[in-house]
C-alpha cells in the first residue's frame, strides 16, 4: 500500500461534457476538470453545490472510468427520489453545465495492477463504481491478473455497466463477472439469485486461481456490513478486506 | 460558485447555523464509516493500554477500566464525509481520570489512538487532555454497539470524527506527530472541522 502523501486537490470547477443514463435510476456524468489530474482505480471526488444564497450541499462520488481514460472523468450517479444532491444531477444538471469537485481524494479503497492479485471485488448498487474503475484500469493495462467481481443488484435492468461488464466476462481472459440478483431469477448459468452469503463468496473465492490477496467491498452500510461478514465466513482474513461504504 | 439551478430547500434552521461547521449538513441518523469489516471484541478480551513510545506504562481490563470514575459527554460531531450530528450523548471515562489512575502526567505532546483493527489516529495531547477527550463506554445509555466502535472508542468531539477512533485499545505517547492510519492515506494531520481541515493539503 502507497503511502506517500497525496498530491494537493484543491476545489475546481469541472464542465459536464457528456450524460447518459444507465439504469432506470444511475445516469453517467463525463467532467472536464479545468485542471486535470490523474487519479487511482477506486478514488473519489467530492462535489459541491452551492445555492444563490450561498448554502452549499456537499458529497463524494466514486470515479467510474480508469485512470487511463483521458482528462475527464465518469461518475455514476444513483437518483433517490427524496434526497439533495443526486436529484439534482438528473433533473436539473445538464451538458455545459460548470460543477465544483475537488479530487482525487481517498487513498485506502485503491487498486493498481502492480499491486497484483487476484483480486475479488464485492458491489451493491451504485457500490460498483470504484470496482468498475478497477476493472476498466485492468482491462487497459492489458494485464492477466485474476479478478472476479461479485455484483449485487435488485433486478436485470438495474446492472449498471451490464454490457460492458459482460462483454468483458466473455473474453475468458482472467477477469470473472457474477451477478446476483436479489428480486428476479438469475439470467446467466453462473448467476445467482439471492442476497450474498458466505457460500456465494466461497465459491467466487474457487473461480479464483489462488486465494485472493486482497478483497475490495463497496455498496451501503449494510450492504457492506453483510458482504463482509460473509467473506469472513468464507475463511478471507479480515485484514485483507477493504471496504467503502457510501452511508445510509 | 452558484451552481446553475440548485435552489435546496433542504436548509439548517437559522438558530442551528452557528453549530454546523462549514460543508457540514445537518444529519439525524448516524452513519457509519470503517475501512475494514467490523471487528467483534468480547469485553472479555478486551483491554486498554496505555504506552509511551513501545513502552507500556499501564494496562486495564474490562473490569479495571469499568471500575474507573465515569464521566458524560453530550457533543455535536462532525464527520469529514460532511455530516453533523447535535447532541450525541456519551458516557465513559475521562482520559485526564485514566492518567491520574496511571499517576501520570502526559510525557509528550503527541498521542496516537490504537485500535483492535490495526488502526490508528494521531491527536495533540493536549486535545485529549482538560476535559475535552474520553474512551466512551455508552451511547444513549447503552453499550456501544460494534458498527459504532464498542466496547470502547475514542471520543474528540472538537476534531472530525475519524480522530474518535473506533475499538480503541490504547493510546501511546510519541515524541513527534506521527501520522495514524488515515492521515497516512491523505487525511489531514489534525482535522478542525470549524478550519474544515480535511485532506492533508487543507489548511
Ligand atoms: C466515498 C463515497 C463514494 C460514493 N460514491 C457514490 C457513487 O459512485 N454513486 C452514487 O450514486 N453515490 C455515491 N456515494 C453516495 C453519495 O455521496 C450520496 O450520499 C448520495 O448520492 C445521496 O445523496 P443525496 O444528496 O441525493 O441524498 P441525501 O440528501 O444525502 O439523502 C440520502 C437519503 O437520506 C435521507 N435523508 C437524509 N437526510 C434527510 C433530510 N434532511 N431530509 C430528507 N431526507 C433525508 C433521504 O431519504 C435520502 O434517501 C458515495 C459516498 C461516499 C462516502
Amino acid at each position: 500500500m502507497s503511502a506517500e502523501p497525496r498530491p494537493q486537490s484543491p476545489w475546481q470547477t469541472a464542465t459536464i461534457t457528456r450524460i447518459e443514463k444507465r439504469t432506470p435510476r444511475v445516469t453517467s456524468f463525463w467532467f472536464q476538470p479545468s485542471r486535470p489530474f490523474v487519479h487511482e482505480a477506486g478514488q473519489h471526488v467530492d462535489v459541491r453545490l452551492t445555492a444563490p444564497d450561498g448554502y452549499q450541499a456537499r458529497r463524494s462520488y466514486s470515479i467510474a472510468s480508469a485512470p487511463e481514460a483521458g482528462a475527464g472523468i465518469e461518475l455514476a450517479i444513483e437518483r433517490l427520489d427524496d434526497g439533495e444532491v443526486s436529484p439534482f444531477f438528473h433533473d436539473v444538471a445538464a451538458v455545459g453545465d460548470e460543477i465544483e469537485l475537488r479530487g482525487p481524494l481517498g487513498g485506502h479503497f485503491i487498486w493498481q495492477v502492480d499491486d497484483g492479485g487476484p483480486i475479488l471485488l464485492v458491489g451493491g448498487g451504485s457500490g460498483v463504481v470504484p470496482l468498475m474503475a478497477m476493472v476498466r484500469h485492468r482491462t487497459l493495462s492489458n494485464t492477466a491478473v485474476p479478478v472476479a467481481l461479485v455484483f449485487s443488484a435488485r433486478v436485470w435492468d438495474e446492472v449498471i455497466f451490464r454490457d460492458e461488464l459482460i462483454g468483458l466476462d466473455d473474453r475468458r481472459d482472467g477477469f470473472d463477472l457474477v451477478l446476483t440478483l436479489t428480486r428476479e431469477p438469475a439470467r446467466r448459468p453462473s448467476d445467482y439469485s439471492r442476497r450474498i452469503d458466505a457460500r456465494m463468496m466461497m465459491q467466487a473465492i474457487e473461480r479464483l486461481p489462488k486465494p485472493p490477496r486482497l478483497a475490495y467491498v463497496c455498496g451501503s452500510n449494510t450492504f457492506v456490513s453483510a458482504a463482509a461478514e460473509a467473506l469472513i465466513e468464507a475463511d478471507m482474513p479480515a485484514s485483507l478486506i477493504r471496504t467503502e461504504r457510501y452511508g445510509v | 460558485m452558484v451552481t446553475r439551478g440548485f435552489f435546496s430547500g433542504r436548509r439548517p434552521p437559522t438558530d442551528t447555523d452557528a453549530r454546523i461547521p462549514p460543508g457540514q449538513y445537518l444529519e439525524q441518523g448516524f452513519p457509519v464509516l470503517s475501512a475494514g469489516p467490523t471487528p467483534r471484541v468480547r469485553t472479555e478480551d478486551w483491554s486498554f493500554t496505555l504506552k509511551h513510545g513501545p513502552k507500556p506504562i499501564k494496562k486495564w481490563n474490562w473490569a479495571e477500566f469499568n471500575a474507573l470514575p465515569q464521566s458524560k459527554m453530550t457533543r455535536d460531531i462532525h464527520c469529514v464525509t460532511a455530516w453533523t450530528k447535535f447532541n450525541t450523548p456519551w458516557q465513559g471515562v475521562m482520559i485526564d481520570d485514566i492518567l491520574a489512575d496511571a499517576g501520570i502526567e502526559p510525557p509528550t505532546a503527541y498521542t496516537l489512538a490504537l485500535s483492535f483493527d490495526g488502526y490508528s489516529t494521531n491527536v495533540p495531547t493536549k486535545d485529549l487532555v482538560t476535559g475535552k477527550a474520553m474512551v466512551a463506554l455508552l451511547y444513549e445509555g447503552k453499550p456501544i454497539t460494534s458498527d459504532h466502535g464498542g466496547p470502547a472508542r475514542l471520543l474528540v468531539p472538537h476534531l472530525y470524527f475519524w480522530k474518535s477512533a473506533k475499538w480503541v485499545n490504547g493510546l501511546q505517547f510519541t515524541g513527534r506527530d506521527e501520522p495514524g492510519f488515515w492521515e497516512l492515506r491523505g487525511y489531514h494531520m489534525y482535522g478542525d472541522p470549524w478550519r474544515e481541515q480535511r485532506y492533508s493539503s487543507d489548511r
